[in-house]
């Protein structure tokens, strides 16, 4: 789903011919496509800003109940800085929900960890098949060169 | 208006290698009624992601034809997904709705399409390419071949009497049942 956080890793991720993108109506639609691809022996993994966690908390829990190894990264609003105070509620919960949907969490905060976490993220999904949420701090995207 | 267990049944004969996820609730005791199947992916959460698991399954599986059989309330809840689905354009997928117009599993609450709400006309403006109704059982013959042959996305509108047939309940452990699919499925053809 898009957000001037992931913009530019969408668009390098509609370049690359090994990755296959699929833009959705709602990030509710993220769990099962996740879901499907792992039926079909395939990695996944959903970028979607924090507002959608909350629009997708039940279909996050069939990852947990099948385990279906995902990797999410959420760039967070709400939480630095951000004009629009009604991102504000579900940018403060939106950490502990995906905790309570069976999800790790590890939040970045400086632009020079995004890779390592990243990766280890990638490592602990595929690998163990366990559910892994990279958010990526407002402060953070809103300071980094070339976020729009 | 068919029988649910009738036209599933049907449908579903000598189905060779078609990958078949079920929407919960009701379409998947009418799909393990028929016997359970290693190419079967039983949904038991979720209500509304069915038409999405099916997508990402013929996206990573080109090689094979997929069939995801829900019911109507399911797919009210994920209709965004037929709009994913038409962009994406998958050739190999086919969505089949059971469509009674109440939600079964519930106790029969009246849903959208029972006011006449249009899934086929929502799937045909969501560019699937082959949209067909279906309410006699003799037409399931040639659902049966678009489902085997057509090219997709394909929509298959099923209208089915709101009946309450005895559950055929399978396994509900999520880990196995994806276990066995991906085992199952493995093989390239």
């Amino acid at each position: 789903m898009p957000d001037n956080g992931h913009a530019r890793l969408i668009a390098l991720c509609q370049q690359d011919n090994e990755i296959t993108d699929v833009v959705m109506t709602t990030e509710a639609e993220g769990p099962g496509l996740v879901l499907g691809a792992t039926l079909g022996g395939k990695r996944a993994a959903l970028l979607m800003q924090s507002s959608g966690v909350g629009n997708s908390v039940n279909a996050l829990t069939i990852l947990k109940s099948c385990a279906a190894p995902c990797l999410l990264i959420v760039t967070m609003r709400g939480e630095f800085d951000d004009f629009n105070p009604w991102q504000v509620t579900m940018g403060a919960m939106t950490e502990s929900t995906l905790k309570a949907c069976g999800f790790l969490t590890y939040r970045v905060e400086r632009a020079e960890d995004v890779e390592d976490i990243v990766t280890g993220g990638c490592n602990m999904a595929y690998g163990n098949n366990l559910q892994v949420a990279v958010l990526l701090a407002q402060r953070m995207i809103k300071r980094s060169k070339g976020a729009h | 208006m068919l029988d649910r267990r009738e036209f599933v049944g049907r449908l579903l004969a000598d189905r060779g290698e078609l990958l078949v996820v079920t929407g919960l609730g009701t379409p998947t005791f009418d799909v393990n009624a028929c016997g359970d199947h290693p190419l079967n992916f039983y949904i038991w959460g979720g209500m509304g992601c069915t038409a999405m698991v099916g997508l990402g399954l013929a996206l990573a599986r080109p090689d094979r034809r997929i069939a995801v059989i829900t019911g109507d309330g399911d797919l009210l809840m994920g209709m965004g997904s037929l709009a994913t689905i038409g962009a994406k354009q998958p050739r190999n997928l086919s969505i089949v709705v059971l469509d009674n117009g109440h939600y079964g599993a519930t106790g029969m609450q009246a849903s959208a399409t029972a006011t006449g709400i249009d899934l086929a006309g929502t799937a045909t403006s969501c560019r699937f390419r082959q949209v067909r109704s279906v309410s006699q059982i003799d037409e399931t013959v040639d659902v049966r071949k678009i489902l085997h042959s057509g090219q997709g996305p394909i929509f298959i509108h099923a209208k089915i009497k709101a009946n309450d047939p005895p559950r055929v309940i399978p396994s509900r452990d999520g880990q196995a049942i994806k276990q066995r699919f991906i085992e199952a499925s493995a093989k390239h053809i």
